[in-house]
């Protein structure tokens, strides 16, 4: 399946944020977003989402316009992790998880065995079994997001909108994250992620867009488009890009900021 | 390591048929050890209202109904006891534990719906809509079942009112524009309440108004308690299929939409049984606060904000304290006490305990 995107414009109200995104996401495929604070990643990912309406251009998939599918059909095709945040109420973790599932069930239903197996499944694929019985409003920043994104493999969507998945978690849980990512866009699924980490990128990216002042300012393979000059360009700090050697393994390209 | 989340193996089980897993669970939901402790004590408590009132029965008053042995010992003959109980108690029984059950459920759902557990069913104006509705109709003098029939119709009336105005008025977030006006729309029934009262006659009928606005159920009939089924049943039987959906929507409005949930439709169809319910509640028993606000909560505090759990105990524990906030108001004095005064004496102190315990989370 392909998602595309010709010529979207989104943002809050009327005011476009970010204009003429030309973007293609195919299954197997993990586009990292990377832009500055403000520069309109989110409301790429909400757009997509079906959460803003596009200001301008359209989404496609399969050629067919993403707004012609209907709501569940989407949530079937494409899951959106926001960011995480403190909820209201004190779900448990693994009723949260279920809830990825709604777009399975009739309005009037609740879930079937095979959805909480589909549940059960995911919190064992992010290793969140443990605290599958605790409180969504007990757990920490972190683990929070671990099951955002658990909640998002248990609806079973062919393509991930994440946004920030790894911003407030661990060295470990970030590492543990991509891992995740990277196995499920190895099995098919197309993903597409906005992060502030150009190191992830780096890590398991397939390819990489670049987003600032308004524009998709450049897209193409991470170790293309990560260099000094463009992280300079986006984030307005002095950047240090280099290829260190890994063993027999093939070289790492790192990226660190240079303080004065 | 796969990482195809396989649901398949759900088919390579000998599957049961649909019908009887949906029913296999449903019996193990009934059968959770706190639903059969409520069922229990709903069973127990509707019996000894039976026998305790203003005409105090005996036991084997009672059996004898069942067992004409009993008949011996009984002080109050047959036909009395059976009048007793199918005019009066038997209806005012059933009316209380249905007032309780589906005002506690339509609380529950308003809740989860504006993610705030402070949150009433008479939020969006239900109960002040069908209290001018009632006053009006002790005005004008009608017929029990149209001054019934005006209060259920002004209670839908000020909900739609509300709903209408809140989606004319822009700016801001659309629950919290619901909400506030709804505080309009009821401020201005209270307005027109306090109108039908200084031109009610002093005498005849401003005690009966005044006394519908504390909530009662002292003169239900067994008519009362049909024309209360239909729309409770209804609008309970709504909510309780809609507890996944709310259970998304809890989470929060763009979760759940992008969950696969139409929110619009799933609000609009909570509002209107809710309203239904409260409407129907109000125009049989006046106006019953803190039931809907306090029952949910602390069944939250027990079974956890899940809305499959949280509705159905709602209902149950809802059904079994409005009895016996009932029964007080039968029996605590010579005279009859307004149900909405027992209530709320029941509710201050408990929504005094949500506050600290609300604050001490806050400083944690």
């Amino acid at each position: 399946m392909k998602l595309e995107l010709q010529r979207l414009a989104c943002g809050y109200g009327r005011q476009p944020v970010l204009t003429d995104v030309d973007l293609t996401l195919v299954g197997g495929e993990l586009v990292c977003l990377l832009g500055p604070n403000g520069s309109g990643k989110t409301a790429l990912l909400k757009t997509l989402a079906g959460l803003l309406p596009p200001l301008g251009g359209q989404v496609r998939l399969d050629g067919r316009p993403w707004a012609d599918w209907p709501a569940r059909e989407r949530a079937r095709l494409l899951a959106y992790v926001p960011q995480a945040h403190a909820p209201v109420f004190s779900f448990k973790v693994r009723d949260v998880v279920v809830m990825g599932r709604t777009a399975q069930w009739p309005l009037w239903s609740g879930p079937t065995a095979a959805d909480w197996r589909a549940a059960e499944a995911a919190l064992a694929l992010v290793q969140i079994e443990a605290f599958a019985d605790r409180l969504y409003t007990e757990i920490s920043g972190g683990e929070r997001q671990m099951t955002m994104i658990a909640r998002a493999l248990a609806q079973q969507a062919r393509f991930l909108a994440l946004d920030e998945p790894a911003s407030s978690l661990d060295f470990g849980n970030q590492v543990r994250v991509l891992q995740t990512l990277r196995r499920l866009v190895q099995s098919g699924i197309g993903v597409l992620m906005a992060t502030h980490h150009p190191e992830h990128a780096l890590r398991c990216a397939t390819r990489v867009a670049i987003v600032r002042d308004g524009r998709l300012h450049r897209a193409g393979p991470p170790e293309e488009v990560i260099t000094a000059a463009s992280l300079e360009a986006v984030y307005r700090v002095p950047f240090v890009v280099s290829d260190i050697s890994a063993g027999q393994l093939k070289p790492i390209r790192v990226c660190a900021p240079q303080l004065d | 390591m796969d990482t195809r989340i396989d649901t398949s193996s759900a088919a390579s089980v000998p599957a049961a048929p649909s019908a009887s897993a949906a029913w296999r669970r449903l019996w193990c939901a009934t059968l959770r050890p706190r639903t059969i402790v409520l069922v229990v004590a709903l069973l127990a408590s509707a019996l000894v209202s039976l026998r305790f009132g203003a005409h105090p029965l005996s036991w084997p008053d009672l059996l004898q109904l069942w067992f004409p042995s009993a008949a011996a010992s009984a002080t109050t003959d047959r036909a009395t006891v059976i009048a007793l109980l199918w005019e009066i108690r038997l209806p005012r029984i059933l009316a209380a534990l249905a007032v309780g059950a589906g005002l506690s459920v339509a609380g529950a759902s308003y809740q989860g719906l504006f993610r705030n557990s402070l949150v009433s069913p008479d939020i969006l104006g239900a109960s002040s809509g069908a209290a001018l509705g009632a006053a009006l109709g002790l005005l004008l003098s009608l017929s029990i079942v149209g001054i019934q029939a005006l209060a259920f119709v002004c209670g839908l009336g000020a909900v739609t009112l509300t709903y209408l105005l809140s989606r004319t008025v822009g700016g801001g977030h659309f629950t919290l524009r619901l909400v506030l006006t709804g505080m309009v729309v009821s401020s201005l029934f209270m307005a027109g309440i306090s109108v039908v009262k200084t031109l009610a006659d002093p005498y005849s009928k401003l005690p009966a108004i005044t006394f519908w606005l504390m909530g009662s159920l002292s003169s239900v009939t067994r008519a009362d308690v049909l024309l209360l089924a239909v729309p409770l049943v209804l609008g309970t039987a709504m909510l309780l299929a809609l507890r996944w959906p709310l259970n998304a929507m809890a989470l929060g409005d763009e979760e759940a939409r992008a969950l696969g949930v139409p929110t619009g439709l799933v609000r609009f169809l909570v509002l209107v049984s809710a309203t239904l319910v409260t409407s129907a509640t109000v125009a049989v028993g006046g106006v019953i606060g803190w039931v809907g606000l306090m029952v949910p909560h602390v069944v939250r505090f027990w079974v956890g904000p899940n809305h499959r759990e949280l509705l159905p105990t709602s209902a149950l524990l809802g059904a079994v304290f409005l009895l016996w906030a009932d029964n007080l108001a039968r029996w605590m004095f010579a005279v009859e006490f307004p149900l909405g005064v027992v209530t709320c004496a029941c509710g201050v102190p408990v929504f005094l305990f949500m506050l600290r315990r609300s604050q001490r989370s806050w400083a944690a």
